[in-house]
């Protein structure tokens, strides 16, 4: 019965819409952003279009940044912290999460130095195991949840899905939005389904996963970014690492304007992750400089920026190494995943 | 709206990422390109090329007198006469197939040794001046066996012997703008480089002769205006082309005009940026920083006058100040550098000039937030917001990277603003509305108009301006017109 309590405070949560005065009073209190779905259309209308081959060509541009020396360390270091070291499939086991833990908290044994990653993601019936193995570690437990991948279930199985991640420890909830109503229009339904899985989620963060790849153009991209932000998303993620289409650059550019735009209109700060596809360190350090140059360096914390992903760590841990011995060292000295 | 937030755009640190010097393996002196070899340096004058972002000299190049155009003509004429016009259209591209190879082959040589003669950033000369310098020959190299296809006539006939003389904010770019088409064509060439930056054109002189091309089809001779003058005066030059200020441009123009020789000019420009209220906004502030910070704003096609719409004049001058904060100003070798040094000290002079000009009459500057070098000549990038149509600054090319924003309110008025130019030879607009977008462009006189982008070239496109900013198209099928007999 977990559920009925949720969609009862969710429809708290829209009765209670308020109509302050100025714009920015309103955006600023999140519960009472968007009054109906006219005012949403119009309002993300309002932010006009995205020029496909303009996004395209400065994000090419940012890509030729070169990180050398102390930057580069940083800069692989930092990386390191935004992982959310993720484990989605089918064949998940307890012992291969838990394993995935161990390495997350620890992810070079021989370097104590190296930082731990910033969340381990599961699936939620895994999420307990997880939660055992973190214990008080600052490793954060994400789970998927709301019919992960494909988000094709009700609205009661989808805050069904969440209560139980949370209920097992879950400190990070990744939804996804639904594609269907979005692609329709139906825009006022996503939304209404992000406010509900935030007040699902308690004090667990939210991130929404756009599914960019299945949205398709920049436009899309940004009206779902802000319909998620409006709702009340603390992060925004590309992808579920499941279609073709993963995070992208160019993406990835404007889910950051995005983030950048709505942080100066509510002086919120909303996250972003990019997830699906990202396996070198040269590609996760591009991300960073279109992070420093698009939204700011307040965004280069794990609090505001991770990199959904699984191999990525250990070329990371590769690139560490190389930058403090000079030397690559052998695959089989980290452990794989 | 501000935010409470502080701006910390592009504050995380990249270490220096410099190119090696070393690549362009300079000598220190060099001689003229003439009839397929290089004369010894002590046979002529020299002079010193500097480095403009250190102000250390890099290399000293011939000044060519007035006999050594002589030998360069008498040359290409030769090369003409007895070679070149009886070759084969297949067996030109073969040649123009091995430049452009060879220029990729040396790509990273050219691109070092062209940031170090003109102040450019390194990431534009080798993502852009060097590629698309290899491309005009790949280009022209296709062109070269099917001209009587070109739309010229049945069997379009070269010129003969062309003067071309070439500025220096694109050096070698310049250069394969010029000499690829002449030489798809038949004609042979004698190029002066630019007196501030020579050295890109000599070491394509050496890729000339590794291409194995005749010798005379195209000679190379460094030297200042005495040079260029001796060029266009020359009696047994068919053509001139020219690249660089409407002043000289001018000049040259009086000079042959009681002569049969045949005339292109590519002038000045104040290039107009038209954004429209529906634009995408974040884009446009990319287009602007394009149109008027690359290159360092030496560009005769720059948008050095951005026209907002008044109602997103506000928005699109916050978003474009803080970007130009963003701007990485400082050494050209560095690989993330966005903005390099002017090219010479008269330049920055005359930049500096009108830039106080600027203020006199009243418009408000905002210089870049940004620490220049101590050593050779710099600018910060600069935005003067309040500029009205009759202030200098809206009227006068600076050719460096000031930009001076204007208003409209109406279509109309946005043309009416961009068309109160005496020059002519590029604009943007920027609008997601399709048919508004057709429907200034068919009204701005300008040669070449961008739609939702800035600066971008392709050797398939034919540039070129109207009134003073010259005439005659570089690119494309019109570029083969300047350089055939039709």
């Amino acid at each position: 019965m977990v559920h009925a309590a949720l969609v009862d405070s969710l429809n708290t949560v829209s009765s209670s819409l308020l109509r302050p005065t100025s714009e920015s009073e309103r955006l600023a209190s999140s519960s009472a952003r968007v009054a109906s779905e006219a005012e949403l259309r119009s309002l993300i209308r309002g932010l006009g279009g995205v020029d496909a081959v303009g996004v395209e060509a400065r994000s090419a541009k940012l890509a030729t940044r070169s990180l050398k020396k102390a930057s580069k360390v940083a800069a692989i270091d930092l990386a390191i912290s935004m992982v959310d070291l993720t484990t989605l499939e089918g064949a998940d086991t307890p012992g291969r999460v838990r394993s995935l833990c161990t390495k997350a908290m620890y992810p070079d044994a021989s370097d104590p130095t190296t930082p731990s990653v910033a969340a381990v993601c599961v699936y939620p019936d895994l999420v307990a195991h997880a939660r055992f193995v973190l214990g008080s570690s600052p490793v954060a437990v994400a789970s998927v949840a709301t019919a992960f991948p494909s988000g094709r279930a009700s609205l009661q199985v989808k805050l069904l899905d969440v209560a139980e991640a949370v209920a097992a420890g879950a400190d990070e909830i990744d939804m996804v939005i639904d594609r269907g109503a979005f692609l329709s229009g139906r825009w006022g339904q996503v939304f209404d389904e992000i406010v509900a899985v935030k007040a699902a989620c308690g004090s667990a963060h939210l991130k929404v996963i756009l599914e960019t790849g299945e949205l398709v153009t920049y436009d899309n991209i940004r009206a779902a970014s802000w319909i998620a932000m409006l709702a009340g998303a603390d992060f925004i993620k590309t992808s579920t690492g499941k279609v073709t289409v993963n995070a992208t650059l160019p993406t990835a550019l404007v889910m950051l304007e995005a983030v950048r735009d709505f942080s100066e209109l509510t002086a919120q700060r909303v996250g972003v992750k990019v997830a699906g596809g990202i396996r070198s360190t040269k590609d996760a350090l591009k991300y960073l400089v279109v992070v420093n140059e698009t939204a700011g360096s307040a965004w280069l914390h794990p609090d505001a920026f991770r990199f959904g992903a699984s191999s990525l760590l250990n070329d990371l841990l590769m690139q560490r190494r190389k930058q403090r011995t000079g030397a690559y060292i052998r695959p089989d000295e980290l452990s794989g995943d | 709206m501000d935010s409470n937030l502080p701006s910390t755009l592009g504050s995380f640190s990249y270490d220096p990422a410099p190119e090696s010097a070393a690549i362009a393996r300079l000598q220190s002196s060099y001689g003229l390109f003439i009839n397929g070899a290089f004369t010894a340096p002590e046979n002529h004058a020299q002079f010193a090329t500097v480095n403009p972002a250190t102000g250390h000299v890099l290399a000293t190049v011939a000044q060519a007198s007035d006999a050594d155009v002589d030998r360069a003509v008498a040359a290409a004429r030769h090369a003409y006469e007895t070679q070149w016009s009886k070759t084969t259209g297949a067996e030109r591209a073969k040649y123009l197939f091995r430049i452009a190879r060879l220029i990729q082959e040396r790509s990273r040589e050219l691109a070092v040794v062209e940031t170090l003669d003109n102040g450019k950033p390194i990431r534009e000369s080798r993502d852009i001046d060097v590629p698309l310098a290899a491309a005009h020959f790949f280009y022209y190299a296709g062109w070269a066996d099917k001209l009587e296809h070109a739309g010229f006539g049945p069997a379009p006939q070269p010129l003969g012997v062309a003067g071309q003389i070439i500025p220096w904010n694109f050096p070698l770019l310049m250069a394969a703008w010029k000499l690829a088409p002449a030489l798809a064509a038949g004609n042979t060439c004698v190029l002066k480089p630019a007196e501030t930056t020579p050295l890109s054109a000599l070491i394509l002189a050496e890729i000339l002769q590794q291409a194995e091309l005749p010798a005379g089809v195209v000679n190379i001779i460094t030297g200042d205006g005495s040079t260029g003058s001796a060029l266009v005066q020359h009696p047994d030059v068919n053509k001139i082309a020219f690249t660089g200020s409407t002043d000289v441009g001018r000049l040259i123009q009086e000079r042959v005009a009681s002569s049969h020789k045949r005339l292109t000019l590519e002038l000045g420009g104040k290039g107009a940026n038209i954004v429209f209220d529906d634009a995408p906004i974040d884009e446009v502030v990319e287009g602007i920083i394009d149109g008027i910070f690359f290159n360092q704003g030496h560009v005769c096609c720059a948008g050095s006058r951005l026209l907002v719409q008044e109602s997103v004049a506000e928005e699109v001058t916050r978003r474009l100040l803080r970007r130009v904060d963003q701007l990485r100003v400082g050494d050209p070798m560095d690989k993330n550098t966005d903005v390099g040094a002017i090219n010479s000290a008269a330049q920055l002079a005359r930049i500096e000039e009108l830039v106080e000009w600027g203020e006199r009459e009243g418009a408000t500057r905002y210089d870049a937030n940004c620490t220049l070098p101590s050593e050779g000549f710099w600018f910060k990038p600069t935005v003067f917001t309040n500029v009205d149509q009759s202030h200098r600054i809206a009227r006068d090319e600076i050719f460096g990277p000031v930009l001076s924003v204007l208003t409209f309110r109406t279509p109309e008025e946005a043309v009416a603003k961009a068309n109160n130019s005496v020059y002519g030879l590029a604009c943007g607009v920027w609008s997601e509305k399709g048919s508004r977008t057709l429907w200034v462009a068919q009204r701005l006189r300008a040669g070449v108009i961008w739609a939702n982008t800035y600066n971008k070239f392709d050797p398939a496109s034919p540039f070129g301006g109207v009134r003073e900013s010259g005439f005659g198209r570089e690119g494309g099928r019109h570029g083969l017109e300047a350089y055939l007999n039709v």
